[in-house]
């Protein structure tokens, strides 16, 4: 589908393929300084069909034309709940492209790479002093993997304690991830309604010696600190239990209050979130993991150690659950990470806590008057509106719509699945209160829209690259690649 | 605090229209048995240039691959990084968004990982690709889980000893409770046994996994493979490492695998001590809806113009929960650009005659290494940039000696194989000087570095 429109300021971009010409190339390979040779002719490949031809320029153009129809954190104000869409520091770019950094080889000898191993070290040891967790394992690739690991963490421990249990509580509140994450470890996940906050009536009624973890994220996706967890916690811990506890909302509760303090057994970070490493479009992430002492055994090889010899990847762990990937983690968001810990401090750290709570808070009393709230609980760094006080049949998605018109990315929607047309807002710390006004007004203005002119909402957005997508007709009849016609 | 933007007018502005004094209230949902009670333990918050000064101290107690006569290989590999990769990766419209959940406002990152989709597909002549995996290793593990998933009542995999070790360790993890029973294909000349595998092939197995090259860069035959695997009606997987090998070896698409996994951080992605990369994966049309992980498709806006969306979101954690097709939510986003960008730069020639140059080296080096006395190739079997060698004296004291030398010489095979205790798995590059091979040469004969 080759588009007619001409390039200059219009808003088009061919694919890559479309723009190919046979004989053009973008990169000049170093001459050959030994002898031409090729493998027998039997087992090599013709060409790669139909690849790319381009030069330079034409790469160049093509994704700087790309970017400018996205918008990021640096483009504009990003509240997407669950996902704490900090801004991301640029001496963090800076120092994860050290050369130092970017150009070692995982296999060189460890005595040689000492300065990754003690970052490594330090960050590990950061992480443990704000989560309270006296181990912590920075080789899970992200968060999801993170849970996974703490969760194989959890039944090996089981297992190694002679006990095979069956089933994970998980609150109707969670990530997705969390039931995905516990039926990968060969779980059955009973699912616990929660009133907003997670009784420990709700737990009790269905912890049994078949349980083997509970996994609570905390504070919770409504943005409620679960305020009875320490009883849960000692009521799991009782039947023989552990809790895991989901740290994708960790950026409330630094220096206020530490998960490995209050019952939890494993927690995972995100990086991502908490600790200002950037999204990149959908990762890399990082998801480190903490643990109770018992758990350590269980952690994944290899770990960093400080030994005599100077820093080590330790690798002897019989009882480990193994290896989850290539090597030892996501190192240059790790680096990333700890340049943000360096920046900010513990006082900073407890700062941008209080920080995203406050404006949190303050995006709720700005709209509730207009916007149903349905938990009226005191809320941490997130709210969750749900639509019912919209006018005119205007949903959710029409706000969300409405709000890129508006210059603004939207925030997660129709998550938690508790809140009817859920609209949740996380604005995190490093928003000033001009851009959230700002912020609220258009909300405001859009509930103004939606009881006199809700066809602004139904027909939006139409100030973006796009009008709304078909996004039946792509599941219907998938059309996943570029195909020549 | 420079990326703490409030003053304390605002503030106290904000607290009066929350109507709470200070700011300490808001957190009075937290028991007081679950506060902390003292200031964090860490230090205190450094300027700009004092945290990159002690940054630029710990870089630099490590050594860049720069500095040495590097061969090292085994998953990760040193290649020459364009300068265009870089400077448009760093554009933070990109690398500042998160997933593409509304596609109205990311269609940039749309388009990139269409194309990207795309690319792996014809790179690995398979119909649908994926929009990336954490790493190969994860990538080797999902398709595994996925021809079980797809195998129906199948409970075993076949893995050749060949496969990368921390492919099969990763898989291993995966698997671990998931009553699935993995089986080691052994070796015959560093390629997987096919009369073996022919024997241990029953209907119960659900998968057949290969490295294509595998972890001794040996070109394993794939089309005999996939005919012996597709006769026991399982699926191949081919697990790729090191993917430049495709540019100039036959696609194991062509070859008959049914799922391609792999490696994707030697297309412009750094070193970075083995994180992040990237993991592709590729399956035939039959397989598309239960791959795991994020898919971008085509479709139309309201007004019929070219567009991009996420799709066949059923099949993941954030819709179908428990009974997602993975776990996986993230994808590996910036890593998606660097690849497309570096093979967009590349294109069908520039990759092949890189290819050719990663070859003609790696075969300059096993020619002169295959001629010192107290060495031997070890497997005779085509390769691509790697290869082994069996050396007389201890690998550990080879190593030792060469590393003062300034080189460092490959990666010891002797923990992962015990048959192999005098192997080291060398691996050249387009990055490696005809000078830096005729250093390693005569350093291994005894020479001076």
């Amino acid at each position: 589908m080759m588009s007619t429109e001409g390039r200059g300021l219009v808003l088009n971009e061919n694919l890559l393929f479309e723009q190919s010409q046979p004989g053009r190339v973008g990169y000049s390979v170093a001459g050959l300084d030994v002898p031409a040779v090729t493998p027998d002719s039997h087992l090599i490949r013709e060409d790669i069909s139909d690849f790319p031809e381009l030069s330079e320029v034409d790469v160049v153009r093509h994704y700087t034309r790309l970017s400018t129809w996205n918008y990021g954190v640096d483009s504009g104000f990003y509240p997407l709940g669950s996902c704490t869409m900090k801004y991301n520091p640029k001496i963090n770019e800076v120092a994860a492209r050290l050369p130092g950094f970017t150009d070692i080889h995982p296999q060189t000898p460890e005595a040689l790479n000492q300065g990754a191993l003690e970052l490594m070290y330090n960050l590990q040891r950061d992480l443990g002093e704000i989560s309270g967790f006296p181990a912590i394992t920075l080789q899970p690739a992200a968060g999801a993997q993170g849970e996974f690991a703490g969760m194989l963490m959890i039944r090996a421990w089981q297992e190694a304690r002679g006990q095979k249990r069956h089933k994970v509580i998980i609150p109707d509140t969670a990530h997705g991830t969390n039931p995905a994450s516990s039926a990968l470890c060969g779980y059955e996940v009973i699912t616990v309604a929660s009133d907003g906050i997670l009784s420990k009536e709700a737990v009790a009624a269905v912890m049994d010696d078949d349980v083997a973890a509970l996994m609570v994220t905390n504070p919770n996706t409504l943005g409620l600190f679960e305020a009875d967890i320490r009883e849960i916690c000692d009521l799991v811990h009782e039947r023989g239990g552990l809790v895991y506890s989901d740290g994708a909302n960790l950026n409330a509760m630094m220096g206020i209050s530490r998960p490995g303090d209050i019952g939890i057994d494993v927690m995972h970070f995100n990086l991502h979130k908490t600790f200002s490493t950037p999204h990149g479009g959908g990762g890399p992430g990082s998801g480190p993991v903490g643990v109770v002492d018992k758990l350590k055994p269980f952690m994944p090889v290899p770990f960093i150690v400080k030994g005599d010899g100077g820093y080590q990847l330790e690798y002897n762990c019989p009882q480990s659950i193994g290896r989850l990937k290539s090597f030892y983690g996501h190192f240059g968001i790790l680096v990333r990470a700890y340049s943000y810990i360096l920046s900010m401090g513990g006082e900073g750290l407890k700062r941008a806590s209080e920080l995203a709570v406050l404006n949190a808070n303050y995006i709720r009393a700005r709209l509730e008057n207009e916007y149903d709230l349905p938990n009226k609980q005191r809320s941490l760094h997130e709210v969750v509106f749900s639509e019912d006080a919209l006018q005119n049949d205007c949903h959710t998605l029409d706000v969300a719509k409405r709000l890129i018109d508006y210059g603004y990315h939207p925030p997660t929607i129709y998550f938690p699945l508790v809140v009817h047309g859920a609209l949740m807002i996380e604005p995190t710390e490093t928003e000033s209160k001009q851009t959230i006004d700002e912020f609220c007004d258009a909300l405001l203005a859009i509930a103004a829209e939606s009881k006199n002119n809700p066809e602004l909402l139904k027909q939006a957005p139409v100030r973006a690259k796009v009008r709304r997508l078909d996004e039946t007709a792509a599941a219907r009849k998938p059309k996943l690649r570029w195909e020549r016609e | 605090m420079r990326y703490l933007p409030h003053t304390d007018v605002d503030v106290q502005q904000m607290l009066d229209q929350i109507g709470v004094s200070k700011i300490d209230e808001l957190f009075s949902g937290i028991p007081e048995d679950c506060r902390l009670q003292r200031p964090l333990d860490l230090n205190a918050a450094g300027s700009e240039s004092e945290v990159l000064l002690f940054l630029r101290e710990l870089a630099e107690k490590n050594s860049k691959v720069s500095d040495w006569d590097a061969f090292l290989g085994g998953g990760a590999y040193n290649h020459f990084i364009p300068a265009v990769v870089d400077q448009l990766v760093s554009r933070s419209e990109f690398y500042t968004a998160y997933t593409p959940y509304q596609p109205e406002i990311s269609q940039g990152t749309l388009q990139a990982i269409f194309e990207f989709q795309t690319l792996i597909c014809q790179l690995t002549g398979m119909d649908v690709a994926n929009a990336s995996m954490y790493d190969g290793a994860s990538a080797c593990a999902e398709a595994v889980l996925l021809a079980i998933r797809a195998g129906k009542k199948r409970k075993k995999v076949l893995l050749s000893q060949a496969l990368p070790p921390q492919y099969r360790e990763t898989t291993a993890t995966y698997c671990r409770y998931l009553d699935i029973e993995l089986v080691d294909i052994p070796l015959q000349n560093g390629l997987t046994n096919q009369v073996e595998l022919q024997t241990l092939l029953d209907d119960q197995v659900a998968a057949v996994v290969v490295g294509y090259p595998n972890y001794f860069g040996q070109i394993e035959d794939l089309a005999t493979i996939a005919e012996l695997t597709h006769a026991s009606g399982a699926r191949l997987v081919a697990a790729v490492p090191e993917p430049l090998a495709l540019a100039l070896y036959k696609s194991p698409g062509e070859l008959g695998a049914d799922i391609v996994v792999g490696e994707g951080q030697s297309f412009g992605i750094p070193l970075s001590y083995g994180g992040p990369g990237i993991g592709f994966f590729a399956v035939r049309k039959k397989d598309m809806r239960v791959l795991p992980g994020r898919l971008v498709g085509e479709t139309t806006d309201k007004d019929g113009k070219r567009g991009f969306v996420l799709t066949l979101a059923t099949r993941e954690q954030h819709i179908r929960r428990e009974k997602a097709t993975s776990n996986i939510c993230s994808n590996q986003g910036m890593c998606v650009l660097m690849v497309s960008i570096y093979l967009a730069l590349h294109g069908k020639q520039g990759l092949r005659q890189l290819a050719d140059v990663n070859f003609a080296k790696a075969s300059y080096a096993k020619e002169k290494i295959a001629q010192l006395k107290g060495f031997s190739v070890t497997f005779p079997g085509a390769s691509f940039n790697e290869f082994v060698i069996t050396c007389s004296e201890p690998v550990a004291a080879l190593k030792k000696r060469l590393e003062q030398g300034g080189i460092l010489a490959g990666i010891s095979l002797g923990r992962d194989y015990s048959d192999l205790e005098n192997g080291l798995l060398i691996c050249v590059t387009e990055q490696n000087s005809r000078e830096q091979i005729d250093r390693l040469v005569s350093a291994l004969a005894g020479g001076e570095a």
